[in-house]
């Protein structure tokens, strides 16, 4: 059963930033690119325990683990370069009214 | 015939990797001389000599990833020759094994000094064998020595005091990390050691080592003796190119390899990781970097060279370092700049040091738990940012 979690306020995210979505489990990241689209990932690295949502760095339409620099794309979760190898999960991002929602499977 | 890489470790690993990545599929076989499945480094001075670290060596692929990546690795295999005309390396049991392409990604070996080789409780810090014996050695520790306070030094000090030893440190420069980040950056990250109750002795060097069968002392240049049963040496490392001797390949401090990672007059001879010194993109001359992510950016422009693929986005040099429950991160080349700012220290968790080239860019920055300041500061130095126009730290701090 797919369960949907209220994220944030769509202007509570500044555009190039990230946050954690509270009650996730496992962890859901929310990422905001600078032309202001929303995009949701699982929260860890597929590399090693690192919190993407608290300190991943966006640069385009990509994400970048500030630990050992892995690159994912923020659409697909694909891995873009070493030493991440296997894809973040992604969450569709629904939102209603002034909410931004996360959906997870 | 193969593609044989030499080394399995990170740069080894990641290039088979990042060539079945890229769509390679022909075979490749992976030599290693250690006997350990491949294994992680940075762990070795980190959490596998914690007490309550786990002290197995961190898998560097799952049994599945492994399997997904078709290498026939042949794991307590030395080479000990390459024959370039010939394309064949020999392994230490006498077998020559025949090659159409080749990557060397043997790594560096530690620096030691005279006379360790014959004291017990003499060691260096550079595979898992070496991080099992001073988890081993510091159970019953009762006094350390580090000779070396650079990163895997302090590191190994660190994890040293959680066990309840007292640790000296010793440092032939007067402040340790003077020659990467200047004196006033390296004394903020040295004060850490006296805040966590550790002793570090700089400026002077190490005479000998005393004791018959076991180590007993350090002895310093000037004269003092410091007490102890562990000794840690940490004072560098040399390119693993001894095995390389006699092959005729261009050699100097590491291996000589173009902007492709190319071995100078030896196509499809590459070389990966620590080992190799090649014209860095960004900076447009020669380098030979020993940080982990570099030994990861290696196996993807080889990958890359290999399969015909476009050469991946250049990265800036980047290292981090884990100390006393704090991590360190370094990004750019903070030596070819002079410092522009700095703020903090390591035990306070809020270092922030900036350095930057003639025309006010941002060449490199010492950020100290704040990964998001240090992704900032990657950015900046990747584009050249003027420092000043950045206003990434609070003025007047
Ligand atoms: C204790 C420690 C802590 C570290 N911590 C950090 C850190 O926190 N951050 C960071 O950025 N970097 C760190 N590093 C550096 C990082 O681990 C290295 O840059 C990285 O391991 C380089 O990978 P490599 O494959 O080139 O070399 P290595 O990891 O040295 O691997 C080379 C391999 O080749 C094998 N080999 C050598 N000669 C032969 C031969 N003739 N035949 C067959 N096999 C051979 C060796 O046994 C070894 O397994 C650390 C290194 C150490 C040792
Ligand atoms: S934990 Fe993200 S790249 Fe290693």
């Amino acid at each position: 059963m797919s369960e949907r979690h209220f994220a944030c306020a769509v202007d509570d995210l500044q555009p190039g930033t990230s946050m954690i979505v509270e009650g996730t489990d496992p962890g859901i990241a929310l990422h905001r690119v600078e032309s202001g689209e929303f995009f949701a990932t699982a929260d860890t690295c597929t590399h090693e325990e690192f919190s993407l949502g608290e300190e991943g760095e966006i640069e385009g339409n990509e994400l970048v683990c500030p630990l050992h620099m892995a690159r994912f794309d923020l659409g697909t979760g694909a891995p873009l370069c070493l030493p991440a190898t296997i894809a973040l999960a992604t969450y569709r991002v629904e939102i209603e009214g002034d909410g931004v929602y996360v959906v997870s499977a | 015939m193969t593609l044989l890489i030499v080394g399995a470790s990170v740069a080894g690993v990641r290039t088979a990797q990042a060539l079945r990545m890229k769509g390679y599929d022909g075979p490749i076989t992976l030599l290693g001389e250690e006997s350990y499945a491949p294994y992680d480094k940075p762990p070795l001075s980190k959490e596998m000599i914690l007490p309550d670290g786990d002290p197995a060596p961190v898998p560097l692929l799952t049994d599945e990833q492994l399997a997904d990546l078709r290498v026939d690795l042949r794991l307590g295999v030395r080479a000990s020759e390459l024959d370039v005309s010939a394309r064949t390396v020999t392994t230490d049991a006498g077998e020559a094994i025949a090659f159409d392409r080749l990557v060397i990604a043997t790594g560096v070996t530690p620096r030691t000094l005279p006379g360790a080789d014959r004291l017990a409780g003499v060691h260096t810090l550079r595979n898992a064998e070496d991080a099992a014996a001073l988890r081993t050695g510091l159970a019953t520790a009762g006094r350390v020595v580090v000779i070396g306070a650079g990163f895997i030094g302090a590191e190994f000090a660190a994890a040293a005091c959680r066990h309840g030893v007292q640790v000296t440190l010793v440092e032939a420069q007067n402040v340790p990390l003077s020659h990467l980040l200047g004196a006033e950056v390296g004394a903020r990250l040295a004060e850490v050691h006296a805040a966590a109750g550790n002793e570090l002795v700089t400026g002077v060097g190490v005479a000998h080592l005393e004791g018959e069968d076991a180590v007993r002392a350090v002895v310093l240049n000037d004269g003092r003796r410091l007490p102890a049963d562990l000794v840690v040496v940490g004072i560098g490392a040399t390119p693993a190119t001894g095995w390389l001797d006699s092959s005729g390949l261009p050699i100097s401090d590491g291996v000589e390899c173009g902007a492709d990672l190319t071995v100078v007059g030896a196509e499809g001879i590459y070389a990966a990781g620590d080992v190799a010194r090649w014209p860095h993109p960004h900076y447009g001359y020669d380098l030979r970097i020993e940080h982990w992510t570099n030994a990861n950016d290696h196996a993807a422009i080889i990958a890359a060279a290999v399969t015909g693929a476009a050469a991946p986005t250049p990265t800036v040099p980047y290292v981090w370092s884990d100390q006393y429950g704090h991590r360190i991160q370094i990004v750019g080349r903070p030596a070819t700049g002079s410092l522009a700012h700095v703020a903090g220290t390591l035990s306070g968790g809020d270092l922030v040091a900036a350095y930057v080239g003639t025309v006010g860019e941002l060449v490199g920055a010492v950020v100290v738990d704040d990964p998001r300041l240090l992704m900032k500061c990657r950015k900046a130095i990747t584009a050249g940012s003027v420092w000043a126009d950045l206003d990434l730290v609070p003025a007047g701090v």
